[in-house]
């Protein structure tokens, strides 16, 4: 029976860059083929030319045994190839009905849109493979995981049999992420053939038939879940031993640092993003925020670090009142902050190296007198800093843009962390990172946390959290589930808190749940994951 | 706790409305109510001509009562608003700014009439080209491409109506030339922007520096030398039977020009494609995510080029309605800025045509109001007059876009 | 969100963008040349198709249509080149002669260059330095207006003062009238998001209003001789001049006030934690909030620096050449100063030399209007063109068929980030 897809000797180069190296990948019909890579290892291209937004430059791709020449999405669609991308293309202020039509629009009178019978039809799919949306909900009020489920609607809306997800647990709950994985087996059941590609490997274990392996562009692994370890599989995305732990010495915490008081924060909408929280940070300690993302994270970090303005309640930051202070004072009472977005907030991309490390130093001696800035003490810094921090770069005066994503993060983390602050906030700190990276910068924070600072990390990485913070607070819809030691804590009950049970509550929820947390085996929870 | 917050931020707005309310109430009485001659009336005419059906007599009333009795009114609305609150703040809002230039008429026109019909029937005329610029902004934008270049692609279709009007001395010819020259100037834009991605506000400014620099090159060059090329037959008003009759709005909306018509047609057609057809989906999608709209299969440069060249069109016949439907011939600049008011006016109707052509009718309200007060003999320099359509428009940008928010940046 | 997100591929890394570069370097004069260069060929397209003589002579025969197209074109630039710089064979022979009025005749043109170039310089760095900061400032003429009726106030109301402080006191009003019109956009960007490029263009016609009022006969600030123009001001108040003995030669101080003010606004941008600021919030607003920058604040700070800079041109102007003011009539003016900007790639050096050539491109075609009866509008369409051609380089190399650079063309300022919120 020859195999749903087959892609042959695919190769794509971009300038500087050889994005796919002659690939070679078989989907068979009614199985979930698990797709590994860190970022850059060409997954994604991989996936777009199949999809048909890329055009290889070698190999061949056949479809059911016929060789497909596939141009656009149209073509890909036209041969019942669909694909979720890991940012949702759902047009927020369209309807769910409006969005699954959109480009095979449902017609009255062959000019009129026709939102009912696209209804039905939605509501049809619905009831077939357990998605339950609401056909006439606008998108933008939906939530994520619902969201979710309008994409993969999308695709069978087209009579798609060969279903691409790409990252599709980011932004889901351990159980959401359950609640998928039985929607994976329904359509797996029906016939249709799934790639799911992500850089979890414990979930690519649980789901997939099939795993194939991604590293610089080739395929360097072909195995199934029976034959290897999560071990393996790290090993093979990145080529060489991966220490799966951060490695940190226990250490007694200070004096108070951080303290946020009743805190109410408003995000869009008019919602409260933050909706009455309370806890301390100390000196010598990190604390993780454990959560989907949107659950009032982003805001929370905001607030502190005055990019938003604050409802009611109280932040203090080494015993000053910053509640409503800006930025700058915020950063000047020492507070080091690494953003969520390096891209749009962490850096300037056009400038070079040397005025991105001033960013938030620039009006103070010795870097300017005054008004004048001093060029030759920027440059003596960035040179210094480039050095310490193992920043990969021609010069100093490359413009930050060139630099590749985990070079940029490095150099906001040299500013950051190479000032002698009293609290350290990170938001998403390695999100898209290699593993290398993402190493270095876990010891940084690990570092900084020896040294006496106070440090906040948050992430939707639930294992970075539970790995590299001493405790963990879990939030969800702007409030705390609860707020646990990391040595304590289970990812069965920080899930739970994840999706809504507040930890008092947590008693009878983790009994029916332990059941399936001795099916996943309680071997050492591999702590750090490559991505 | 949260939900009182929410509560309380509204509670303060409400209460600054009410607030505001009754400053409007006493800047009425204030205003409008000194300088009148006792026992003097104002007279509101309601006809243009004498031959209406119904004919509706003028309704005389007396000033200073008229003007004290508008402010009661607005304070007595302020009141309320603090007392109870209204649920809908912003049209009470309306009304009141409506009271108080109902106010400012009344004292205006003291001891004379004011016609009302002619007032409407001005708004509207004045508000035509607003609102075809303002359309030509929303089906761009729809999409995707901000056009800044309605100015000069208008200023082109005045020019062509102009020039091609003369020569074939046909209105519709000139017409078609119209258009066919706001499509030229929309199809660099599109190219500029779509293909070349050159930023949209830089390329839009190169149209508007073109267009103004051919037409006046044009100009000087053979239109002020030959008064021939720049004597265009004109449009015929065109009575709409039995409804140009109807009492008060009958003349003010339908004894118009074939332009007026169209434009009102192309606010109806215009809104129903964007909202209830398989074009205005795409075209919605394509300019809210692109990027989404391309997984679909939806070909995001062939509908853009598509509604840029549509808002090209209607460009153009903004800029031919200033030459064939008014005052027959093309002078330079004519446009004065009318493009960028159209802009103002689709921000203020939320980018939706039927928005555009309310808050046109306010700008040409204010653009026509000034030439009634010049005939009254108001006491402000006809120059302050004149720049009311532009306060207006900053006025209302400033109110728009957003709650001043200090913490967010678009 | 950025309406001009066009269709970028997802993951790909962008080929190696600009090195650390100078904004001026040999290879990025190239593009602008070119530019200037094939917007003079379509101007001459546009000269030779408009001639009434080129048809006439094209009916008689195609050899003669050339010849006469040809001739046309000529005539057009050649008259174009001497009302510029002036014929060097007259400058050399008027020199060596020592006839003064022989010199003045020669060297009028390019001191009418250079004359006519300083407004425009600052209104070039106005509108530079509003894009660095990633403001739109096209309210140049507006605040041009506004300095000018301040200016003259200071001028003629004033009497009794020495000319070391009469004078700076005029520019000084000037540029408080100028920071103060562009300020008023400023503030309501900042405070409100509303877009500055409608902004400024609605305060330009409220200005152009406001100075009708004031200069028109029986104005507050009209003559009172029946002409729309102000009073003249106080000799006190004049810009000292080169050539103060020659009524012809009008070149005066300013110019070199402008070259003194674009070194300023270089070191300023460049060299200040002002100028940090500024470009910063030009390039990346959310990183300059991040940063503890106050934006709005800055934004109002950029848009006043800018306005001083245009209130400096009509300032300028006023003090130089004119003495007095003329009723406001819409010019264009702001919308030159754009295509300055966009050719000196907003560096205050480029600037200058932009200038220098569009103060060329303006005497020249006030010759060309006299002498070739080319009407002035040209400059208008030439200006156009050579905005399109910068703006997007891919047309001149695609014409050329140059190669893609290794280094790509300076940081792009974006500018549409829509209107505020929606």
């Amino acid at each position: 029976m020859a195999p749903v897809l087959q892609l042959k000797g695919i190769t794509k180069r971009f300038p500087g860059v050889l994005a796919n190296d002659h690939i070679d990948l078989t989907l068979e019909e009614g199985e979930v083929l698990g797709l590994l890579g860190e970022n850059g290892a060409g997954k994604s291209t991989l996936m777009n030319i199949l999809y048909g937004l890329y055009t290889p430059d070698e190999g061949e791709i056949y479809v059911r045994g016929q060789r497909a020449d596939i141009r656009d999405p149209n073509d890909a669609i036209a041969l019942g190839i669909g694909m979720v991308h890991q940012h949702f293309m759902l047009i927020p202020v369209l309807t769910v009905a409006e969005n699954v039509m959109l480009g095979m629009e449902s017609l009255r009178y062959g000019v009129l849109l026709d939102h009912a019978s696209a209804a039905q039809r939605i509501t049809e799919i619905s009831d077939r493979y357990g998605l339950q949306v609401d056909p006439y909900a606008v998108v933008e009020d939906l939530p994520v995981g619902i969201q979710q489920r309008v994409e993969i609607i999308k695709l069978l809306y087209r009579n798609a049999d060969i279903l691409i997800l790409d990252e599709p647990t980011a932004v889901l709950t351990p159980q959401e992420v359950e609640g998928l994985f039985e929607v994976i087996r329904s359509l797996v059941a029906q016939g249709k053939s799934v790639i799911f590609i992500s850089h979890k490997l414990r979930e690519v274990l649980e789901i997939s038939d099939r795993i194939q392996v991604l590293r610089g562009g080739r395929v360097v692994g072909s195995t199934t879940p029976e034959e290897s370890t999560e071990r393996d599989l790290a090993a093979m995305m990145v080529g060489r031993e991966v220490i799966l732990t951060v490695p940190k010495e226990p250490r007694e915490p200070d004096e108070v640092v951080l303290h946020v008081e009743d805190l109410y924060v408003r995000g869009e909408h008019s919602k409260m993003a933050v909706d009455g929280i309370s806890f301390d940070v100390r000196g010598g300690e990190i604390v993780g925020v454990a959560g989907v993302q949107g659950n009032g994270q982003t805001e929370l970090v905001e607030a502190l670090t005055g990019l938003r303005p604050v409802e009611a309640g109280r932040i203090e930051i080494g015993g000053h009142d910053v509640t409503h202070a800006t930025p700058r004072i915020i950063t000047e009472v020492g507070t080091a902050h690494i953003p969520e977005d390096r891209r749009s907030d962490g850096l300037v991309l056009s400038y070079p190296i040397t005025h991105n490390l001033i960013l938030n130093t620039y009006y103070l001696p010795p870097v300017a007198r005054g008004m004048v800035m001093q060029e030759d003490v920027i440059r003596e810094r960035a040179e210094r800093l480039v050095a310490e921090y193992d920043v990969r770069t021609p010069d100093v005066f490359t413009p930050v843009g060139n630099l590749s994503g985990g070079n940029q993060q490095k150099v906001i983390v040299a500013r950051e962390l190479s000032r002698d602050v009293l609290l350290t906030i990170a938001a998403q700190p390695t999100r898209g990172l290699d593993v290398g990276s993402i190493e270095y910068i876990h010891a940084q924070l690990v570092r900084k946390r020896d040294e006496g600072a106070a440090v906040f990390v948050v992430s939707a990485e639930l294992d970075e959290v539970m790995s590299l913070a001493d405790r963990i607070i879990v939030m969800y819809e702007g409030k705390i589930m609860g707020i646990v030691p990391a040595a304590e804590a289970t990812k069965e009950e920080l899930g739970l808190m994840m999706a809504g049970v507040p930890a008092a509550e947590l008693g009878d929820a983790a009994a029916s749940s332990r059941v399936s947390a001795e099916a996943s085996g309680g071997a050492a929870e591999p702590l750090h994951k490559a991505h | 706790m949260s939900d009182l917050l929410v509560t309380a931020s509204k509670r303060r707005r409400a209460r600054t409305m009410g607030i505001a309310f009754l400053v409007f109430a006493v800047a009425i009485a204030g205003l409008f109510g000194r300088g009148i001659q006792p026992g003097q009336q104002t007279t509101f005419v309601f006809q243009t001509s004498r031959d209406e059906v119904v004919a509706v007599g003028d309704l005389a009333v007396a000033t200073r009562p008229a003007v004290y009795l508008t402010a009661l009114v607005t304070a007595f609305l302020g009141a309320w608003q603090l007392a109870r609150g209204f649920t809908r703040v912003d049209e009470v809002l309306g009304i009141v700014a409506g009271l108080f230039v109902v106010a400012f008429l009344t004292w205006a026109a003291r001891g004379q009439s004011m016609n009302v019909t002619g007032l409407l029937k001005s708004s509207l005329l004045r508000a035509v080209p607003i609102t075809l610029a303002a359309l030509s902004g929303v089906l761009c934008e729809r999409s995707g491409v901000v056009n800044i270049g309605i100015e000069g692609m208008m200023l082109m279709g005045a020019f062509l109506a102009a020039l091609i009007g003369s020569i074939s001395q046909n209105v519709w010819v000139g017409l078609m030339g119209a258009m066919a020259g706001g499509i030229v100037m929309a199809a660099l834009l599109a190219v500029l922007a779509i293909r070349y991605k050159v930023d949209q506000i830089v390329a839009g400014t190169a149209i508007n520096i073109l267009a103004t620099g051919l037409t006046s090159y044009l100009s000087s060059r053979y239109l002020q030398r030959n008064g021939a090329l720049n004597s265009p037959p004109t449009f015929r008003p065109l009575a709409l039977p039995g409804l140009s009759k109807i009492p008060i709005v009958g003349p003010a909306l339908f004894n118009h020009t074939f332009p007026v018509y169209l434009t009102l047609l192309l606010v109806i057609g215009i809104q129903f494609m964007l909202f209830y057809t398989r074009w205005g989906l795409r075209s919605r999608a394509v300019g809210e995510h692109p990027r989404a709209a391309d997984t679909l299969g939806i070909n995001v440069f062939l509908t853009r080029y598509v509604n840029v060249l549509l808002g090209g069109m209607v460009a153009g016949l903004g800029g031919a309605y200033l030459v064939l439907s008014s005052v027959a011939r093309f002078d330079e600049l004519m446009t004065a800025g009318k493009g960028f008011i159209g802009l103002a006016a689709m921000i203020f109707g939320k980018w939706v045509p039927a928005g555009a052509l309310g808050s046109s009718l306010i700008f040409g309200f204010a653009d026509s109001l000034q030439t009634k007060l010049a005939i009254l003999a108001v006491p402000i320099p006809s120059q302050f007059l004149l720049m009311a359509p532009y306060l207006v428009t900053m006025i209302v940008l400033a109110g728009v876009v957003g709650q001043p928010h200090p913490y967010s940046f678009s | 969100m950025d309406k001009n997100a066009a269709l970028e591929a997802a993951v790909e890394k962008r080929p190696a963008r600009q090195r650390r570069n100078r904004a001026w370097n040999w290879r990025g004069l190239l593009l602008p040349l070119l530019a200037i260069v094939t917007a003079l060929i379509i101007g001459a397209l546009v000269i030779v198709f408009t001639d009434e003589s080129v048809y006439a002579a094209f009916r008689e025969g195609v050899g003669r249509g050339f010849v006469q197209a040809f001739t046309v074109i000529g005539r057009a630039y050649g008259a174009f080149f001497t009302g510029a710089f002036g014929n060097p064979v007259q400058i050399v022979s008027a020199l060596a002669s020592g006839n003064p009025v022989k010199i003045t005749r020669a060297v009028y043109p390019i001191t009418e260059t250079l004359r006519i170039a300083t407004p425009y310089i600052f209104a070039g760095l106005a509108v530079a330095l509003g894009f660095q900061g990633g403001l739109f400032n096209i309210g140049a003429e507006g605040q041009y207006f506004i300095a000018g009726l301040l200016t003259v106030f200071v001028g003629y109301s004033i009497t009794g003062l020495p000319q070391v402080i009469h004078l700076p006191l005029a520019l000084l009003a000037g540029m408080a009238g100028g920071a103060l019109w562009a300020a008023i956009p400023g503030y309501l960007k900042g405070k409100t998001g509303a877009h500055e490029v409608i902004n400024t263009i609605m305060m330009n016609y409220i200005a152009f209003r406001l100075a009708e009022f004031l200069l028109d006969v029986g104005g507050p600030m009209a003559r009172g001789d029946g002409r729309p123009v102000s009073p003249e001001i106080q000799p006190t108040a004049y810009l000292p001049q080169f050539f103060p003995n020659s009524v012809a030669l009008r070149l005066h101080v300013g110019f070199l006030l402008a070259l003194v003010v674009a070194w300023i606004v270089w070191w300023l941008l460049y060299k200040t934690t002002l100028g940090y600021e500024i470009r910063t919030v030009g390039q990346n607003p959310h990183a300059a909030r991040y940063a503890g920058i106050d934006v709005p604040r800055t934004i109002l700070v950029t848009m006043a620096l800018s306005g001083t800079l245009a209130g400096l041109s009509g300032a300028t102007d006023i003090l130089g050449v004119l003495h007095f003011m003329p009723n406001a009539f819409y010019s264009g003016y702001g919308f030159d100063a754009i295509a300055l900007a966009l050719l000196g790639k907003s560096h205050p050096g480029g600037v200058v030399l932009a200038s220098l050539l569009f103060g060329a491109l303006r005497s020249g075609a006030r010759n060309m209007q006299g002498m070739a009866q080319v009407p002035i509008d040209i400059t208008s369409i030439l200006q156009g063109l050579i905005i399109v051609f910068i703006a997007a380089p891919e047309i001149i190399r695609m014409i050329y068929r140059l190669r893609q650079p290794v280094e790509g063309e300076g940081a792009a300022i974006s500018l549409t980030r829509g209107w505020g919120e929606r």
